[in-house]
């Protein structure tokens, strides 16, 4: 599902019969409805860019899910956006091994950059500035997350090239996580 | 170390090792076709039993142990659920598997399903993990095509089919029981037991919950047999903890990264050989966090006090807890844990005041909130904490973070409270000079835990 910037915000969710599609293989991948909760969740939010009201109601009920349930759900997670965010969503990790690293001087440098705070987005609309718990990247810290990219072993310089690079258009590969051998 | 054959890891380094092909070509899949075509189940789960295959996510329970609790209804579908939501601190060893050999990974689940009579597994992956999740899914679909998923892998009747669920953020679906919850799109919170999943798991159906590594490490099993296996530990028999793992290393080493070898390394081979040594030549080793930020940190100088000839560890009487061979219950036996056998090193310029306090905000902000326990606790060892940082520390602060730990103890639904009061009571223990000076004088922002390389980091690159 592609994000389409043109939508109209506050129109009912609905899915094309490609996506219906889709939704139907997911669900019957479980032997429950409701178990397609987290990945029907992914998929609408990857096409809306959040989780609005619209995509609340359409996931109760075509999961036969009351909204307050699904709520429940989405305010339980840290990947679903509760509000409209950037276009692109930087989370920065801040746990221990990171820390250890530089996280902190990484945020430092992003916040600068960017013009805004942790849970804020820049004024340009381009970007959304987040605090990540242990991305499981600790031996190739400091590490960042960009939309569902990894970016590790950084250094400020390292992502003011990725993040000129997004700024044109183009988002950099992930790298193949480094193998060191002993 | 350096004639180190390795086995899990052996096919990482080949280029595009996630595909079939390559897989294939390197032996993957020989070790299902074995099991499928030439055993029983009752055989497969004798040899993992035999092979001393302790739990990779985190408690180190017996795997084929494990295994035998199941006892389903007539009717009851079994299910494997694969834990792969790793979110430890400190821990990234899992995704290696699912991003470099995710064909190991399916290829373990089909001998385990086999072996515990399942026709289901569900991998609970990491959300955030975007790579594992596109490997993962993209090697089940070529097993598929191959027929090794499906109605008759390798030919024998015994229909499989392997489901990646993907998580959506939350450290505490990487306990077991949350994560069936999180899998049957719920709240991520955990549930009480007993009833245990293996009698009542995913969808109220016999489940048996492993880590990624748990089972990747079954196709070298059967392959070998589980004694031969068993025996690469370095560890004594008696210890009942065999075979080969991944080990992680991170923070103020030269050579950060995953790396495997036998079972009973020790934490100095881990930091001096693997891990390269110490990032800078004038900053020793300080402090180190065994096996993910749950574990209780090891300083150097602590030694081993076994005097009795009786006692499991007497053999390592006097020596430093650095040379003690890493194990589920010798590392328990110095009072910390193994873990997840990713370790954490700290250097003499890190303040263990801040290490509190970053962990602290983690288990605060990844608490569940089920328990008051551990809801409020987290949250107020994180405030007292933070007053002490900010120089508004009072004598009373230190018995008070003691208290605070030693009342979420044991008084929960699940061991996330555990998991953060026993740290944040060995810091305490071990480091309770800092803990004072930082109540008497506070902390500025020379004690940041990136004050010795944030210079060099603005610089550019090198680090050390
Ligand atoms: C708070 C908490 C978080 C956990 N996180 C993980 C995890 O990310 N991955 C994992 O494999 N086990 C994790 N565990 C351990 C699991 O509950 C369970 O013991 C494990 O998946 C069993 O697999 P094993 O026997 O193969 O190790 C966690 C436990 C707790 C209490
Ligand atoms: S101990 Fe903490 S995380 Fe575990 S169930 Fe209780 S409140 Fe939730
Ligand atoms: S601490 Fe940052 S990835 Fe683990």
């Amino acid at each position: 599902m592609m994000r389409n910037e043109n939508e109209n915000p506050h129109a009912p969710f609905q899915p094309d019969p490609k996506e219906e599609q889709a939704i139907d293989e997911l669900i019957a991948k479980y032997p429950t409805k409701r178990a397609a909760c987290l990945p029907l969740l992914h998929m609408c939010q990857r096409r809306v860019g959040w989780i609005s009201p619209e995509v609340i109601d359409f996931v109760a009920k075509r999961l036969e899910m009351s909204t307050a349930e699904v709520k429940g759900i989405v305010t339980f997670y840290t990947m679903y956006h509760h509000a409209p965010v950037g276009k692109h969503v930087i989370w920065v990790c801040r746990t221990l091994s990171c820390e250890l690293r530089g996280a902190k001087t990484i945020q430092e440098h992003l916040e600068r950059r960017l013009g805004c705070r942790p849970g804020q987005t820049s004024r340009d609309g381009r970007w959304t500035l987040k605090k990540a718990e242990c991305l499981a990247g600790c031996g190739y810290a400091p590490v960042v997350q960009i939309d569902d990219r990894y970016y590790e072993e950084l250094t400020p310089a390292k992502l003011d090239a990725i993040l000129d690079q997004i700024e044109k258009g183009e988002m950099p590969p992930q790298s193949e996580t480094p193998w060191r051998l002993p | 170390m350096s004639k180190y054959t390795p086995i899990l890891t052996r096919r990482y380094t080949l280029p595009q090792s996630w595909t079939l092909a390559v897989a294939e070509s390197a032996g993957a899949y020989e070790a299902a076709r074995k099991a499928l075509n030439t055993m029983t189940p009752e055989a497969i789960r004798a040899e993992v039993k035999a092979a001393n295959l302790r739990g990779r996510g985190g408690a180190g329970f017996p795997a084929g142990v494990k295994w035998s609790f199941l006892a389903p209804k007539p009717g009851q579908q079994v299910y494997l659920v694969i834990n792969a939501d790793e979110g430890e601190p400190g821990t990234f060893k899992d995704r290696t598997i699912m991003e470099k050999d995710p064909h190991r990974l399916i290829e373990g689940c089909i001998i385990t399903m086999y072996a515990i009579g399942s026709h289901k597994t569900f991998i609970y992956v990491r959300g955030e993990l975007a790579l594992a999740i596109e490997r993962l899914e993209k090697a089940i679909q070529e097993a598929k095509a191959r027929n090794y998923l499906g109605s008759k892998p390798f030919g024998t009747n015994h229909p499989m089919e392997i489901v990646v669920h993907p998580g959506a953020g939350a450290y505490i679906c990487g306990e077991e029981t949350a994560l069936l919850n999180s899998l049957e799109g719920k709240r991520g919170e955990p549930r009480l037991k007993p009833p245990f999943p293996a009698v009542r798991g995913a969808f109220d159906m016999p489940t048996i919950v492993n880590n990624v590594e748990t089972i990747a490490s079954v196709p070298d099993i059967i392959l070998m047999g589980g004694e031969a296996w068993s025996r690469l530990s370095l560890l004594p028999p008696e210890f009942n903890d065999g075979g080969v793992r991944l080990y992680g290393v991170s923070g103020h080493v030269a050579r950060p990264g995953i790396y495997e070898a036998p079972v009973g390394i020790t934490l100095r081979e881990l930091i001096y050989e693997l891990g390269g040594g110490m990032l800078h030549p004038d900053r020793p080793l300080k402090a180190v966090i065994p096996g993910g930020s749950s574990t209780p940190v090891i300083r150097p100088d602590d030694k081993v006090h076994a005097p009795d000839p009786k006692h499991p560890l007497h053999r390592w009487h006097g020596k430093s807890h650095l040379d003690v061979p890493m194990g589920v219950d010798t590392m328990r036996g110095i009072g910390s844990m193994l873990g997840t056998c990713c370790a954490i090193v700290m250097d003499t310029s890190v303040n263990m005041v801040e290490v509190a306090r970053n962990l602290m905000r983690f288990y605060h902000h990844e608490s569940c909130g089920q328990c008051t326990p551990c809801r409020e606790g987290t949250g107020w060892l994180v405030d007292i904490l933070n007053q002490v940082a900010g120089g508004r520390g009072n004598k009373v602060h230190l018995d008070l973070l003691v208290d605070v730990s030693n009342n979420m103890m044991g008084n929960t639904i699940c061991a996330l409270a555990d998991g953060a009061a026993m740290p944040m009571l060995a810091l305490i223990q071990k480091f309770r000079k800092e803990f004072i000076e930082a109540i008497e004088k506070g902390l500025t922002n020379d004690h940041r835990l990136d004050r010795a390389i944030r210079h060099a980091l603005l610089k550019e690159g090198a680090l050390a």
